[in-house]
């Protein structure tokens, strides 16, 4: 369907905002890597986007697809449901000519690519920039546009608001559950699978602390990020739930109302804890912040926004330790805590926290719609969280393990040593900077 | 030990998944898929146990 002028205009402002997203978890997980392997991070970071829009355009949205779009169903229990897109590959037939389908599609290019980065934040300094590529193709290609489409496709999952009484059906604005969750349990899958960096578990299983190399980037990459979330929660706001453009003003206030809760909250659990803030734990819990907020940003008050933020920093920051200390999960960039926890997080939080005082854009097919009540809608956030940890989990391990027994996704250990910058790519970062120290002996 | 962590994944979603299809009685779907819920969870921690680097494997 064709959008009105204005609400092309600003769909489009919106979109251009997204990629900040991108550099702003590049800047964070850089950061939050070793200064040897800093170069290496930001080009796999790029290389990653590189290849998640590209096998996404190929065959990635055909999968996905958009509410009303053709669509590969069954017949169960006397209902029809929808389970898979059935578009042409490589964009073919896409109108460019402001219908909401196209705009989807572009949307979509930054938040696959978004999705695709942030497994990185927990395998750095130890994978492989040629094993990421691969990783990120299996991702973008198959694994985030089945998610993708049952939630904002006009799939099972959005169809339970019809076929079975749940409410609106699954609702995640700006992709709590689509973009973070899917992405933050592909990176517990690879941290499994890729094992922790050497010399961070002692023989007795201790956890060493290996502190991130550059607190600037973090930080800034922060504020990057909160602009980009901006745009990328109001746009799929619009795009997937059909809320009204003029929502925008309270999407905005609640996403940074949550990020701000998130990041207090962090910093004050820090502080009281070890007697400072953490910087690392702070910064991701101001990322958690964000991710929590996006699933229910267009329906809550802003009230709602900081408690749902708050709950979510202090969710990131216990669980930052707890996944390395009790679990033995090695995440340098607490890519686990922030995207896969903060993103359930959020998606429960539409249960609880959020109100929909007009109908939702809810396709029954043959052009009719029907007016959804809020009785059920718990039921359907929990199904979709079930779906996510039940099959896209075992789905994303499942693909990786495979790969890695076809092309090696970790780092040899003497490139370990070395640093990623030195070993894959033959130059450093910092190039007028000593970053292996034990390695010179005395100096004249 | 991982493997049986990842079947009982999958399995408790199934389970989720033919309580949506099937059950038409709000309140026996709601049990059955809080109780794939559970099974899933089961699973989750067979899958976390079976990390050689968790507390109590090192115990």
């Amino acid at each position: 369907m064709l959008l009105p002028i204005t609400e092309i205009v600003l769909i489009i402002v919106l979109i251009l905002l997204a990629p900040f997203t991108i550099a702003g978890l590049s800047l964070i997980n850089t950061g939050l890597g070793r200064s040897r392997s800093a170069a290496h991070s930001l080009l796999s970071s790029l290389c990653i986007f590189a290849v998640a829009s590209g096998v996404y355009v190929i065959c990635g949205f055909a999968w996905q697809g958009y509410i009303g779009a053709p669509a590969h169903t069954f017949v169960a229990a006397g209902r029809q449901w929808n389970w898979l897109g059935r578009g042409p590959f490589l964009l073919r037939g896409l109108e460019f000519n402001g219908t909401a389908i196209s705009f989807a599609a572009w949307l979509q290019i930054f938040s696959v690519g978004l999705a695709a980065l942030i497994p990185l934040g927990a395998c750095l300094d130890r994978w492989r920039l040629s094993a990421a590529c691969a990783s990120t193709a299996l991702l973008a290609g198959w694994t985030y546009p089945l998610f993708a489409h049952w939630v904002w496709g006009g799939g099972w999952l959005a169809q339970l608001g019809i076929n079975a009484s749940m409410g609106h059906g699954v609702i995640d604005a700006g992709g709590s559950g689509t973009i973070h969750a899917v992405g933050g349990l592909t990176a517990l899958a690879l941290a499994w699978i890729l094992g922790p960096r050497s010399g961070k578990y002692s023989l007795e299983g201790m956890p060493t602390a290996i502190p991130g190399h550059n607190a600037v980037l973090v930080l800034f990459g922060c504020f990057l990020s909160l602009l980009g979330w901006l745009g990328l929660n109001s746009a799929g706001a619009i795009l997937f739930t059909g809320a009204a453009p003029g929502r925008i003003a309270l999407i905005s206030i609640n996403t940074t109302l949550s990020a701000a809760a998130a990041i207090l909250a962090a910093v004050v659990i820090t502080g009281v804890r070890f007697g400072r803030p953490d910087v690392s734990i702070s910064a991701n819990g101001w990322v958690g912040g964000l991710v929590a907020s996006s699933a229910s940003c267009a329906f809550i008050n802003p009230a709602a926004a900081i408690v749902i933020g708050a709950v979510a920093g202090a969710l990131v920051t216990y669980s930052v330790e707890w996944f390395e200390l009790h679990l033995g999960i090695d995440d340098p960039g607490g890519a686990i805590s922030v995207h896969a926890l903060g993103g359930i997080w959020g998606l429960l939080a539409v249960a609880i926290f959020a109100s929909f005082p007009v109908p939702l854009l809810i396709d029954i097919g043959a052009g009719g719609f029907k007016v959804a009540s809020d009785t059920g809608q718990a039921l359907a956030q929990i199904v979709a969280i079930a779906t996510l940890i039940g099959f896209v989990l075992p789905l994303t391990y499942g693909l990786n393990f495979v790969l890695n027994r076809i092309w090696p996704q970790r780092v040899v250990m003497e490139g370990e040593r070395q640093g990623l910058d030195l070993y894959e790519l033959g130059g450093g970062a910092y190039p007028d900077f000593v970053t292996h120290s034990e390695e010179f002996g005395q100096f004249r | 030990m991982k493997l049986a962590g990842f079947l009982l994944l999958l399995a408790g979603w199934v389970i989720v998944v033919a309580a949506v299809i099937l059950l038409v009685p709000v309140n026996a779907r709601t049990i059955f898929v809080l109780a794939g819920v559970a099974v899933e969870i089961v699973g989750l921690t067979l899958v976390i146990r079976s990390n050689p680097l968790a507390v109590s494997e090192k115990e």
